[in-house]
This record gives structure tokens, C-alpha cells and sequence, in this order.
């Protein structure tokens, strides 16, 4: 992979900071995400940290909400900040000589955002916009609703929020999600690109250093879903499937080989599921598998759509490959998992935001960084006996099927 | 960065944009055909096609194909335009002798019936997705409107009785007559060898047919304020709306793409904190979109139906006063230093590179780098957007609508 320079320090109030120097770029992206997500959000209130990664980049410090995205604008700084179920993130990459400017800015949003009571409504009505969109978008409802059924409450909940939630948020929900939230223990900093650790560590301190320690929050408590079939009827062209089933999560010893069970699946147009359900029998244009998590927990989610006559069909054969695994892999197809991992550790340092974005998640996950060559070696070293052992270990079974469509499935009992 | 261009004896033109210092390469196909070239017969047959390359010729089936792909860990996949089929990869450097072989099979494959017959159902179904795309829909519908008569009202997908009607015969003849080497671009950005990246290109390509199709290229007239409404009952509505704007060949292109980031971008734009800031909407963008001799303003407005007619309001009052007043210094400034950093940011990848790269040439027949575009980035003023504006207005021809609403207000 070449020599990677990944770089931390701590700071006395909690924050942590990650930096990787790439010296083959011009650009510094950074990711920083701060312990803030919808996971809590209070009850009957889901949709509040959706609100506030909104409303908190309406005027911060010196700057009202336009005078703010225009010194983003100025500084090339290409943005995005969204609440997902841990934390809101708030992510972006620029030249690295307006690296030091731009974090500046970052640092009077996330310690003095104006969070304005006047744009409140217009924040939380655009936040109903988005989850009526959803409503209308049966694939992107498919996966949401999959994530819900498939993970303990509140880390399934949908992260935008519950549009029967939005009129019981008020300004006052999202001030005090802020207060509660917004702290520097916690919070992690990833930053990559042509940039120097002596000095960022410096800036972020200049920047950060006031940032007052909080006092740590109860994490929320889990509650599991029972059901496992769901069906919502929807007049759509397509019948949109989600399947479900528990995985290894990221961190545990069988991770990469849970990788490579799920690459062998659905990883490139060789995999099991698009050469069975698509290329063989043209059951559908779309049909994916993906490995997804949260701390300690990890769920392999499923999705197909397909025209509604052909949907049963599609169901049928999915579950099949996805139960055949276990029955045996092939060494060429772990080697295209191999291949394929090489090739997607090598290129993603070509691209500073993907490595920001990485390195931080690391740190929430690990508190270490894995560096390209561990993946890499880890991944290499996997046997089809490692990577079969890990599917009896962890056999797809006790599925969750959701459907949307015009008519509900017949979902064989026993494999539930 | 050094550039590279050369042409074989059959017309493939191939350009490279290589760097020793990149971790990747990529490679891509640029093929001048896609739903204009059709003719009502075989509507979709670009797309359809497009399709059918990934299903091998006698050397390689469709299994090869994509198991080969993968074993060398490419990223690669294809698309369809009005205008352009393009096959495209990213891989490591040391895979640029399979990679290209590879992409060079797809381009003529040998369209087995089977293979027809079975990828036939998979194209039913990718209509039947963008079916539940509300906004791709409006896309179309707004095309047909507003093109209709000229060949880019076609639709890239064709219909789900174009493509059962379609037979293998008649892919064949489109094949035959649309993929001749004249009316192929290789394009190579990153990490290559170019006498290697020559050398590939003689022994894949060379035995190609020689020839070259001519496209009209007249500029569309688009029929005044004509609507398409579909109704259906879901949340919001989506609205699109077409205007003439420059043509690809034409230099207010560069004004045109300037403007429409100023108006019409997701984030700080004109249209943004009118609209989409202040919660009355969910998108209302302004795009400009060039095509061969053609060119439009693309209104998208997504919002709640009840607010749909005072949101149009809204815009017409901005276009309004943009036709009037033109844009500010400070908005322009802005606009620049935008794209400037877009422009940087996505070079840095070999993939980020391979479309502009592909586009300039096949369009315009010329190379830009990186630091060219910045500096015509740089040469737009003020002036230049009130020509634009003056030949080219913000506002509207031709509607459609997709939601549930039964009708608007023109």
C-alpha cells in the first residue's frame, strides 16, 4: 500500500484528534463527528439532532446563516453535515491552505452556534419535506424501514426523524439536545491531506482547547423488535424487498471474514446475488448485500426490487443463495473479494475525504487506526475454510423480510 | 500531466491525460451514440445495448466478463445518454493490459439471442425502478415535451413496448451502424505508459470497421409552454421545466454553468434561500444541461403540493430579476471560487478526471487541463452573463409535472 503517516493526539478536555498526511495531494478533507446523533433524541421526539445539524449551521460566532455558507463558499469548501444515529458529522474537503480558515469557521459552529429561534420553523418544515420524499420513495423507505425491523431501538430508528415526531419538537428540544450533546469528550477530529500534524494539532488546540469537558451521558437502553415480517402496502411499479440477518460487527475477530461472506454475495458483478437473481434469470435490476453496524452489533442488509408479478420469485431465490453459502465457497471467489479489496484500499488514498472519513469512524469504533496494510493483510490471509467457518459460526438465518408493494409475500416460516 | 492524442487508421481517436504519480488509472470508451440516434423503431436500443456489451463475444462470456473484471478488483461499469454510451473502468496500473482488453470486448460484442432474450427482463425492470423515481419521470416527460419532434425528446430507456417490441436483429444493425471506430474516443487518465496505452490500442481496436455517422445537429425549437401532468397519489409534487440555453459548441456555455450555480445550486444559491432555507421546499435547483447543437435550463422544484404554485411564483420572481438585473460582482466571485475548488477537488482522483477529459474531446474536439479550465473559469464577466442572459433567459418553455396534482397554471 506505501507507507501511511496516521497521527493522533488527545487533548486534556476529551477530543480527540486524527491526522493522516498524504503528500501526493492538494487538498485537506476533515470529518468531525461529534456524539450528538439520533440516538438521543427523546422519546416521541425523533427528529430533533435531524433539526439541529440543520439549524446549527444558521449563524455561528460572528457570522449570520448567509454570511456563513459565503465564507465556506469563499474558502472552496465543499460541505455536508447530517445527523446519523450516533453522531452529527459534519464533513468537508478544500485546499489545504484554507485548511486552517476553515476549521476556524467550524470551531464558531460547533462552540457558538446561534441555533435561531426565527428559522426554526423553516428548519423543522424543510425536515418534513425530506421524510415526506421518503414516504414517496419506496426503495430508499425499504432500506429505512429494514434498518428499523433489523436493529435495537433507538440505533434502527430512522435518523431524519418520524414525521408523527416533528410537531412535538420544539426550539427548546433542539437547544437542550445541544447542550446535552456538544462536548469535546467524545468528540472525534479526522483530517487528511497535505497537511502537517505539529501544526494542526496546534490549530485544533488554538481552536478547540477551550472547549469545556461535559459531564458524560447515560447511553440510551436497547429495546428489540420481535416481529419479522413486515409488509407495507404502497401503489408502486416495483415490489421493493429488504432482508436482514446478524453479522459480525466491525471490531470482532471474524470481521473481514464476515467482509469477505457478504463480497462473495454481493461484491461486483461476479457475485452470487446478481449473477443468480439478475444475470440468470432477469428477476430485477437491482439487488445488493452490504454489511452494516452498529458498536458490538452487525446485520448483513439485502435489498431487491422487482416488478410485482416476479416478486415471489425473487424473494424465493435470494433466500436460497443467501442460505447456500454455508454450503461451501470457492477459492476463486474469495480471491475476487482479495482482488477487489486491494484494489479499493490502494485508490481510496486517492481521495482525502474518504481517508478523513475513515480514520475518524476508526477511532469511534476501535479507539486505534488500522492502517491500509493491516486491512489489507488481514484480508489477505483469510482461507475459504476461515470465511465458511465464520458462515456456520454466524449462519444466515432468522431472517427479517419487509416488503412494500401492491401485495404482501409468502415468507417460508421456518427460516425466520 | 502530459497530454497524449493519436488516431488509428479506422478513425478510433484515442487522448491521454497520464500522471506516474497517480495509485490508479482509468480507462474509458466514449462511444457517440445514445437515445438521439435512434429512430422510434428501437427507442431504448442505446441503453439496451449498453447492456448486451457486458455479455461477452466469442472469446469471453458473459461470466468472463464480469468475473474477469472483478478479479482484477476494477471498478467499472456503463452508461447512457441522450448523446454519449460510455464504458468506462478505474483499476490498478498493473492491470491496464486486461482492463483494456477487457473494455475493448465490450464494444463489440456478439449479441447472442439468449443473451437478448434474458437481458430483456432486466431492462423491463430498470424501467419499472425509474417508474418509482418520482423526479427521473419528470425528467422524461419534461424532455419529451419540450424536445418534440427532435431527436432528444427520445427517451433513454424507450418504453416498456419499445423494448418488448425490440428484436436482436434490429440491435445488430443500430451496432453495426453506430459503432464504427470514427465514432469512438478512448480516453486514459493517471497512471499508464503511453507507447503501452498505443500499443493495447492497436492490438484491440485496430480491426474495427473504419466510418463515421453525422448527426444533425439543428438547434431545437421548442414548443411554447407545453405541459405533460402525470398524476399520482403520492406525498409531494415535482415540477420540471425547460428553456433553451447555449449549446455545447457554443462559448456561453462557460457563463451558462457560472449562472446556473449562482441561481440554481443546492447551497447557497439564489433559488436555495429563497426556497429551499425557509423549509417551502425540498429542491429547487437550476441546472445547465449542453447537448450537440442544444442546450436547456432545467428548473426542478420538489415541495408540497399546496405550496407549489406560490414556489413557482417565487422563481419567476428570480428569473425575473436576474433577465433584468443580471448577478452581482460578489455573486460571480463567488460562483467562481466555487467551481474552481469542484474542479481541483475532483481532478484528483484518475476517475474524477475521465469525463471531462472524454467530454471535452468528444464534444468540442480539444483538450483542457486542469489549469486551462481554471483560467477560463476565471475569464467570465459580467458582461458575458448579461450576453448570455440576453440570448438565453431564465425561465420556462415546456412543464411536467408528477405528483398529485391534476393540473398547472401556465
Amino acid at each position: 500500500m506505501g507507507k501511511q503517516l496516521i497521527q493522533t493526539h488527545q487533548y486534556p478536555n476529551g477530543l480527540t484528534l486524527i491526522t493522516e498526511t498524504m503528500d501526493d495531494v492538494q487538498s485537506a478533507a476533515f470529518s468531525i463527528m461529534v456524539p450528538a446523533g439520533s440516538i438521543y433524541d427523546q422519546t416521541n421526539r425523533h427528529g430533533t439532532a435531524s433539526i439541529l445539524a440543520d439549524l446549527i449551521t444558521r449563524g455561528a460566532g460572528p457570522y449570520n446563516s448567509r454570511q456563513l455558507s459565503c465564507a465556506l463558499d469563499d474558502l472552496g469548501v465543499q460541505s455536508h453535515e447530517g445527523a446519523n444515529s450516533a453522531h452529527i458529522t459534519f464533513s468537508g474537503a478544500t485546499l489545504a491552505g484554507k485548511l486552517a480558515e476553515t476549521l476556524k469557521i467550524y470551531g464558531e459552529i460547533l462552540k457558538a452556534p446561534h441555533l435561531p429561534e426565527d428559522q426554526f420553523a423553516a428548519s423543522r418544515a424543510g425536515a418534513e419535506q425530506a421524510l415526506l420524499s421518503v414516504e414517496d420513495d419506496p426503495r430508499q423507505k425499504a432500506l429505512i424501514e429494514l434498518k428499523r425491523r433489523s436493529f435495537p431501538a433507538p440505533w434502527g430508528l430512522p435518523t431524519d426523524g418520524e414525521l408523527t415526531d416533528l410537531p412535538n419538537i420544539s426550539i427548546k428540544d433542539i437547544q437542550q439536545h445541544y447542550q446535552s450533546c456538544f462536548q469535546p469528550n467524545g468528540t472525534i477530529i479526522g483530517i487528511a491531506g497535505n497537511v502537517d500534524f505539529e501544526q494542526v494539532r496546534q490549530l485544533v488546540d488554538d481552536i478547540f482547547g477551550s472547549w469545556e469537558f461535559a459531564a458524560v451521558r447515560e447511553e440510551p437502553g436497547l429495546v428489540y423488535e420481535q416481529e419479522k415480517v413486515f409488509f407495507t402496502e404502497q401503489e408502486s411499479t416495483q415490489t421493493h424487498l429488504g432482508i436482514a440477518y446478524d453479522a459480525a460487527p466491525y471490531g470482532h475477530p471474524d470481521y473481514y471474514a464476515a467482509w469477505a461472506a457478504v463480497g462473495i454475495l454481493s461484491g461486483g458483478m461476479s457475485s452470487r446475488l446478481f449473477t443468480e437473481v439478475r444475470e440468470k434469470r432477469g428477476l430485477c435490476y437491482t439487488v445488493s448485500a452490504s454489511l452494516t453496524g452498529m458498536p458490538g452489533l452487525g446485520r448483513v442488509l439485502c435489498y431487491a426490487g422487482t416488478t410485482s408479478e416476479r416478486a415471489q420469485e425473487t424473494l424465493d431465490v435470494t433466500l436460497f443463495e443467501l442460505t447456500r453459502l454455508g454450503e461451501g465457497i470457492e477459492e476463486a471467489e474469495l480471491e475476487r473479494c482479495k482482488a477487489r479489496a486491494k484494489s479499493s484500499l490502494i485508490m481510496s488514498q486517492e481521495s482525502t475525504s474518504s481517508r478523513a472519513s475513515s480514520i475518524a469512524r476508526d477511532w469511534y469504533y476501535l479507539k486505534r487506526i488500522t492502517t491500509l496494510d493491516q486491512i489489507n493483510e488481514e484480508i489477505q490471509q483469510l482461507t475459504t475454510d476461515r470465511v465458511l467457518g465464520y458462515i456456520h459460526a454466524h449462519p444466515a438465518a432468522n431472517f427479517t423480510v419487509l416488503t412494500i408493494g401492491p401485495q404482501p409475500l409468502e415468507v417460508p416460516s421456518d427460516i425466520l | 500531466m502530459i497530454f497524449y492524442k493519436e488516431k488509428l487508421n479506422n478513425g478510433l481517436q484515442i487522448i491521454a491525460e497520464l500522471n506516474p504519480n497517480a495509485h490508479s488509472v482509468a480507462v474509458g470508451y466514449f462511444v457517440r451514440t445514445g437515445s438521439r440516434d435512434e429512430t422510434a423503431a428501437v427507442s431504448g436500443v442505446s441503453h439496451f445495448l449498453e447492456h448486451m456489451a457486458f455479455k461477452g463475444n466469442e472469446k469471453y462470456s458473459a461470466d468472463d466478463v464480469n468475473r474477469i473484471f472483478d478479479e482484477i478488483g476494477a471498478n467499472y461499469n456503463a452508461s447512457t445518454s441522450e448523446e454519449i454510451t460510455l464504458f468506462y473502468g478505474s483499476f490498478l496500473p498493473e492491470h491496464l493490459k486486461t482492463a483494456m482488453e477487457l473494455l475493448s470486448t465490450l464494444i463489440y460484442p456478439t449479441l447472442r439471442q439468449e443473451d437478448f432474450d434474458m437481458e430483456k427482463k432486466v431492462i423491463l425492470e430498470e424501467i419499472g425502478m425509474y417508474d418509482d423515481l418520482h423526479s427521473f419521470t419528470a425528467y422524461e416527460k419534461v424532455m419529451q415535451a419540450h424536445f418534440q419532434g427532435h431527436p432528444l425528446g427520445r427517451s433513454i430507456l424507450g418504453t416498456v413496448q419499445s423494448i418488448t417490441d425490440l428484436t436482436a436483429e434490429q440491435m445488430r444493425d443500430y451496432h453495426a451502424q453506430q459503432y464504427m471506430a470514427g465514432n469512438l474516443t478512448l480516453a486514459i487518465t493517471g497512471n499508464a505508459d503511453w507507447n503501452q496505452v498505443l500499443e493495447l490500442a492497436h492490438q484491440f481496436c485496430d480491426h474495427w470497421p473504419s466510418g463515421k455517422t453525422e448527426r444533425p445537429m439543428d438547434e431545437a425549437s421548442p414548443a411554447d409552454h407545453a405541459q405533460i401532468i402525470i398524476e399520482k397519489g403520492i406525498q409531494q409534487q415535482h415540477i420540471m421545466q425547460l428553456a433553451p440555453a447555449p449549446a455545447a459548441q457554443n462559448l456561453l456555455r462557460l457563463p451558462a454553468e457560472i449562472l446556473a450555480i449562482i441561481i440554481g445550486d443546492d447551497s447557497n444559491s439564489r433559488l436555495y434561500w429563497k426556497l429551499v432555507d425557509t423549509g417551502l421546499a425540498e429542491s429547487a435547483e437550476l441546472g445547465y444541461n449542453e447537448y450537440d447543437g442544444s442546450g436547456t435550463w432545467l428548473t426542478y422544484l420538489c415541495s408540497d403540493p399546496e405550496l407549489t404554485e406560490s414556489n413557482r411564483q417565487r422563481i419567476q420572481e428570480i428569473y425575473d430579476d436576474v433577465n433584468q438585473n443580471g448577478v452581482t460582482r460578489e455573486e460571480l466571485d463567488r460562483a467562481k471560487n466555487k467551481l474552481a475548488s469542484r474542479l481541483v477537488l475532483r481532478s484528483e482522483r484518475p476517475m474524477g478526471r475521465l469525463s471531462s477529459l472524454g467530454g471535452n474531446w468528444v464534444y468540442r474536439q480539444e483538450y483542457v487541463s486542469v489549469a486551462d479550465d481554471l483560467k477560463l473559469l476565471n475569464s467570465v464577466t459580467l458582461e458575458g452573463i448579461r450576453e448570455l442572459l440576453k440570448k438565453y433567459p431564465l425561465g420556462y418553455s415546456t412543464t411536467a409535472a408528477v405528483g398529485p396534482m391534476t393540473s398547472v397554471v401556465d
